[in-house]
């Protein structure tokens, strides 16, 4: 365990890592591409997501032609640094409920699976193009093939299945192996030339043979024109066949196996669209309570819902909302009290909030005030003006848990991420970005200092880069593994002490994940 | 064309085999359709390599095509369950175990349960030696698969196997089943709940209460709502099973318990199989019990749950026992229908007036006027047009009690404001009761108050409104004969003819169209084909061509000479227009009537 200063006081980090080295080569190949034996050193990988696209022939991006394939460029990443497009900025980071898989999802329309390999480190598994750009000629409106947010669904067969959605529209996709290949036609050979017909004399039925596994991913439901606006949540209930989608206005219930009939549980649209004073921000169902959902909205409040009470659910069943205090309202008090992200834990017990200055901790028993309150970025609070100016004050950061609920992790700006311990309210503050994850280097914490600098590496709030920005992340169900989204790049840390899953903190070990 | 040379070429080779081999081969072809195609024809396929070779290479290969599209391996499904003679009879059935049961382990339910049908199909075949050495064991397998996908799957296997087997075996199954019902996925348990029912029926009826009972108490208090909801079907099916003197103990507490579930999902299920749970528990029951249940579901805070009990009024009712049928309706059910007539919920009001009306003839003449008519008049004057509707629907059972001028008047209100709707779909609905109101009300009441309306309808703005009133002219005529046809209705259609829009002008050939069948050949020749003859000279090209379509259509009513002398030369006149369109429809009228 490495130890590291924080506001003079030391503390424990849990997640420190060393950069790997960036890799090239493709799954079949079975070469262990990114491997630091973790029994010596914390297992850091980083991957480059538009590298992966690339190598997985799918959809090249202008950036990626084959120069760039060039052995050259590729040991020398940090030449391609500023040569990536929009379209290869990430916009969603998920893992399966066995931690095996992740998935990420582009501005592109793509989808990047990677799975975790025996010895620990995460190849890209699987690549395809969930959604295209569309047009909707009734409205003139263009429809991005932005993904925003991508769901696993609870294992089925051998095959796995994810819901991934743009602003209008849901696909469930199945990514499945095949490792046979039928052989033996009757009439042509392999080669697909016909063959003599007087030599055919007898049936020759297919028969299967082994074959290099191919990784496919196909579209089995479309779930479309049932939203008005722009879908931002969608989550999968535990009861397995349903899930919601939820845009500005309106969350709709659905049936995994049905596509032409969708159910509208909550409506915030007024009748006037000029009385409208709040949007959905986020909506996510319970993980274990079928008939409980959560949803946040832009006014700071997170309600909870009841679907046993009633088919409608405007009306909730609770609404978690902390009274703001008069002295410190400002323009911006609504603003940055927005929930841009919400979690249930995984016991169920609790919630997680995210608002642009905080994180904030709900017991589902206690409406009024939140049980812990955590400032992500303090100080921000004096300079909300130009960060209206802009437009960054609407950035939507997510929040996770780990797998025991006893951390929280959440993004910042300038490629920082925070994450806070509960139990001993420490907290840290690691940077992401290609410059500090160097091989097997191990990452420091940061600070970001108000006033004059105290220490050499202390960064001033002035240059902070709002450009960089980490609004995704995500923690594997099980073990201290993260992912975290920063632009193009995917950043997978693991704790150094969880070679084989398991911390040896004692607070973790007592309570092991379900 | 290149594989008709080269089959030219093989002269020598076997001719018989080559259909057969395209379809082997089109098994693999990249195209779906040739793909079903061949699976749709795999018994033709299994005939031509025989029972030996369709064992041995054909059935390996089925079970490893699981990769192919949903709808390919549904008809594979579907085709295996009728396998049995092609594998070379009972004796092989065995055979057909495995294809079916890597089909019954995919995602795709509809692919699983057309697997399982089969399965359950086969069962059949098997002889009781060979279900317990090949049969079972794959039950076995799949209740214990990894994936829930076989788990479910098991569970509709469990009850065609039971009966045939040894009391080992039978003890085993219901174990198995036990394990499924407890199962961690709601998925499994959910498959469990839905087939609880179905073994119950094979089980012995000391397993039914040993080991049944505690099953369907588990799953009615199950976390998931989904799981709960299933389970009161199988509490109807079990109640059937049990004797009446076991049913209170056993039963009806959990029962109860479903009908105030907190979720509305389960009080829903309750109302929605009231009238199966009622025969199931018998008259005593009923009345001790189901009463004051079914009060509560139609006052129920969700109007869903009330919509669904709303729904059962009528057959719960109907079913009452006879000695207090009509003391429990008056007393018990009659003021909850009250409430509901102005229920908050328009989907609970359309409930009601969909059944409403039958409560009249439950309740006889009196109790019909004095309670029920002040209900079905608040109903017809409903802000919510589907509950008019409803009502004005089942006007039938009302008649037979009371007749139906106890409410013409509010009824002819009601009528006039549906047919001038703002929503066409509600003026389409409308329309198609009128040929029903026409019977009820009689051919007086019908000229003086609805006959305008008909006539108002031919004119609407809404195609579909119009092509509908064309068709209700038609029944119409149906009901009131040709006579009355001639003088109320054909004048005013006829006189259209010279409206100065070509749409009413082409309605008129609709309603000839409509009416020359129902009018007869006398008033088709007399009266209709002048009119359509002089509109052939009509500016508007639609219309022109419309009359070509008519006379094709009133052609065979017409007599020879009238077709050779008047039809002909408009006809031969139309084939020459200048539009094509008319010139298309001229001649094939002119071919279609033989007068070339």
């Amino acid at each position: 365990m490495i130890v590291f200063v924080s506001a003079g006081i030391h503390v424990t980090c849990m997640f420190e890592y060393q950069h790997l080295e960036s890799f090239q080569q493709r799954r079949d190949t079975k070469t262990p591409v990114a491997y630091c034996n973790p029994s010596t050193h914390i297992l850091t990988l980083i991957m480059r997501l538009r590298l992966f696209a690339g190598l997985a022939e799918v959809q090249p991006r202008p950036w990626f032609r084959p120069r760039m394939l060039s052995p050259v460029l590729c040991s020398d990443l940090a030449a391609l640094e500023p040569e990536y497009t929009e379209a290869d900025v990430i916009s969603t980071v998920e893992f399966n409920q066995t931690g095996e898989f992740l998935a990420t999802g582009d501005k592109g329309g793509r989808v990047v699976i990677f799975q975790r390999e025996p010895q620990g480190e995460y190849n890209v598994y699987s690549t395809f193009q969930s959604h295209e750009p569309e047009f909707d000629y009734l409205k003139s409106l263009e429809i991005e093939e932005k993904i925003n947010k991508i769901r696993w669904l609870p294992p089925h067969n051998p095959a796995h299945f994810l819901l991934t959605t743009n602003d209008k529209t849901v696909k469930l996709w199945k990514v499945s192996e095949r490792d046979k290949r039928a052989e033996g036609y009757n009439l042509r050979d392999e080669e697909g030339r016909l063959k003599d017909l007087s030599t055919i004399t007898t049936l020759q039925v297919p028969v299967l043979r082994p074959m290099d596994l191919l990784v496919e991913a196909s579209p089995r439901r479309v779930f479309a024109n049932a939203h008005a606006y722009h879908i931002n949540s969608i989550s999968v209930n535990s009861d397995c066949e349903t899930y919601l989608s939820a845009d500005d206005l309106r969350i709709n219930l659905w049936h995994l196996n049905i596509t032409d009939r969708s159910f509208n549980i909550v409506d915030l649209k007024p009748e006037n669209m000029e009385d409208l004073s709040e949007v959905i921000t986020v909506a996510e169902f319970h993980p274990h309570h079928c008939h409980l959902l959560a949803f946040s909205s832009s006014t700071g409040t997170t309600r909870l819902c009841d679907m046993r009470a009633r088919a409608l659910c405007d009306q909730h069943a609770k609404l978690f909302e902390e009274a703001v205090d008069p002295s410190r309202r400002s323009f911006f008090s609504e603003i940055v009290s927005s929930v841009s992200d919400v979690k249930f834990s995984h016991s169920g017990r609790y919630l997680l909030t995210r608002d642009y200055l905080t994180v904030k901790v709900w017991d589902l028993n206690m409406e009024n005030k939140p049980l812990e309150t955590y400032q992500v970025h303090d100080y921000l609070r004096t300079k909300l003006c130009s960060l209206y100016e802009s437009d960054c004050i609407f950035d939507k950061f997510e929040c996770a848990w780990n797998g025991t609920d006893s951390v929280i992790m959440t993004g910042a700006y300038n490629n920082y991420f925070r994450m806070f311990d509960r139990a001993s309210l420490r907290d840290v503050t690691l940077e992401a970005s290609r410059e500090v994850c160097k091989r097997r280097a191990v990452l420091q914490p940061r600070r970001v200092c108000v006033g004059k600098k105290r220490k050499e590496t202390d960064v001033s709030v002035d240059s902070l880069d709002f450009r960089k920005k980490i609004l995704h992340t995500a923690w594997h169900p099980k073990e201290n593994i993260i992912a975290i989204a920063a632009s193009n790049n995917l950043y997978i840390f693991q704790d150094r002490m969880a070679p084989n899953g398991h911390h040896n903190t004692p607070e973790i070990q007592s309570a092991p994940p379900k | 064309t290149k594989l008709d040379d080269s089959k030219m070429a093989g002269a020598e080779g076997d001719d018989s085999l080559y259909p057969i081999a395209v379809l082997i081969d089109e098994l693999r072809n990249e195209d779906v359709q040739l793909r079903l195609n061949s699976i749709k024809k795999l018994s033709t396929i299994a005939l031509a390599l025989g029972v030996e070779r369709t064992r041995t290479e054909l059935l390996p290969f089925l079970t490893d095509t699981i990769y192919d599209e949903d709808e390919v391996l549904l008809a594979l499904a579907e085709q295996l369950g009728s396998f049995t003679v092609l594998v070379g009879g009972p004796e092989f059935v065995h055979n057909l175990l495995p294809p079916l049961e890597s089909l019954a382990t995919v995602e795709e339910t509809v692919v699983r349960d057309k697997a399982v049908e089969s399965l359950r199909k086969i069962s059949q075949e098997h002889s009781p030696v060979d279900l317990e050495v090949h049969f079972v064991p794959l039950v076995k397998r799949l209740a214990s698969g990894d994936w829930f996908t076989s788990r479910t799957s098991a569970c509709g296997l469990f009850s065609v196997c039971y009966p045939r087997v040894s009391s080992t075996v039978k003890a085993e199954i219901r174990q198995h089943f036990r394990t499924l019902c407890s199962d961690d996925t709601p998925m499994v348990r959910r498959a469990a709940a839905s087939k609880l029912g179905e073994f119950a029926k094979v089980l012995e009826l000391d397993y039914v209460k040993s080991d049944i009972i505690p099953l369907f108490t588990a799953l009615a208090s199950d976390e998931q709502d989904s799981v709960r909801l299933l389970a009161v079907e199988a509490g109807v099916s079990i109640a059937t099973l049990l004797p009446q003197e076991d049913l209170e103990a056993l039963v009806m507490p959990t029962l109860r318990q479903a009908a105030e579930d907190k979720s509305w999902r389960v009080r829903y299920m309750v109302a929605d199989k009231f009238s199966e749970l009622q025969k199931a528990v018998g008259p005593e029951i009923t009345k001790t019990d189901l009463v004051p249940a079914f009060q509560n579901l139609l006052k129920d805070c969700e109007a869903e749950v009330r919509a669904a009990a709303a729904n059962k009024v009528k057959v719960f009712c109907e079913n009452l026992p006879e000695d207090s049928r009509e003391t429990i309706i008056m007393t018990h059910i009659l003021p909850c229908v009250k409430e509901l007539v102005s229920d908050t919920n328009q989907h609970v009001k359309s409930a009601l007036a969909s059944v409403i009306m039958g409560l009249s003839t439950i309740l006889g003449k009196d109790n019909t006027v004095e309670h029920l008519l002040p209900l079905f008049l608040v109903q017809l004057k409903d802000e919510c047009p589907e509950v008019r509707l409803n009502i004005i629907s089942n006007l039938d059972c009302v008649n037979e009690v009371i007749g139906i001028r106890q409410l013409s008047q509010s009824l002819l209100p009601a009528i006039v404001e549906l047919a001038e709707d703002a929503k066409w779909r509600v003026r389409l609905a409308i329309i198609e009761y009128m040929p029903l109101l026409a019977g009820q009300l009689g051919v007086e009441f019908f000229d003086e108050k609805l006959n305008s309306l008909c006539m108002a309808w031919l004119i609407d703005h809404v195609f579909a409104i119009r092509e509908a009133a064309t068709c209700n002219l038609m029944k119409l005529v149906e009901k009131f004969g040709a006579e009355w046809a001639q003088n109320t209705i054909v004048p005013k259609v006829l006189g259209m003819a010279n409206d100065s829009n070509y749409l009413h002008r082409m309605t008129t050939l609709f309603c000839i169209n409509a009416l020359s069948g129902v009018c007869g050949q006398e008033i088709t020749t007399k009266h209709m084909l002048p009119v359509v003859l002089k509109m052939s000279t009509d500016q508007v090209a639609n219309v022109r061509f419309n009359v070509a379509r008519c006379l094709q259509k009133i052609g065979p009513v017409l007599d020879s000479s009238a077709l050779q002398a008047e039809v002909k030369p408009v006809l031969e006149k139309l084939a020459t227009d200048q539009d094509m369109d008319v010139k298309y429809f001229a001649l094939e009228a002119i071919s279609v009537l033989a007068l070339a």
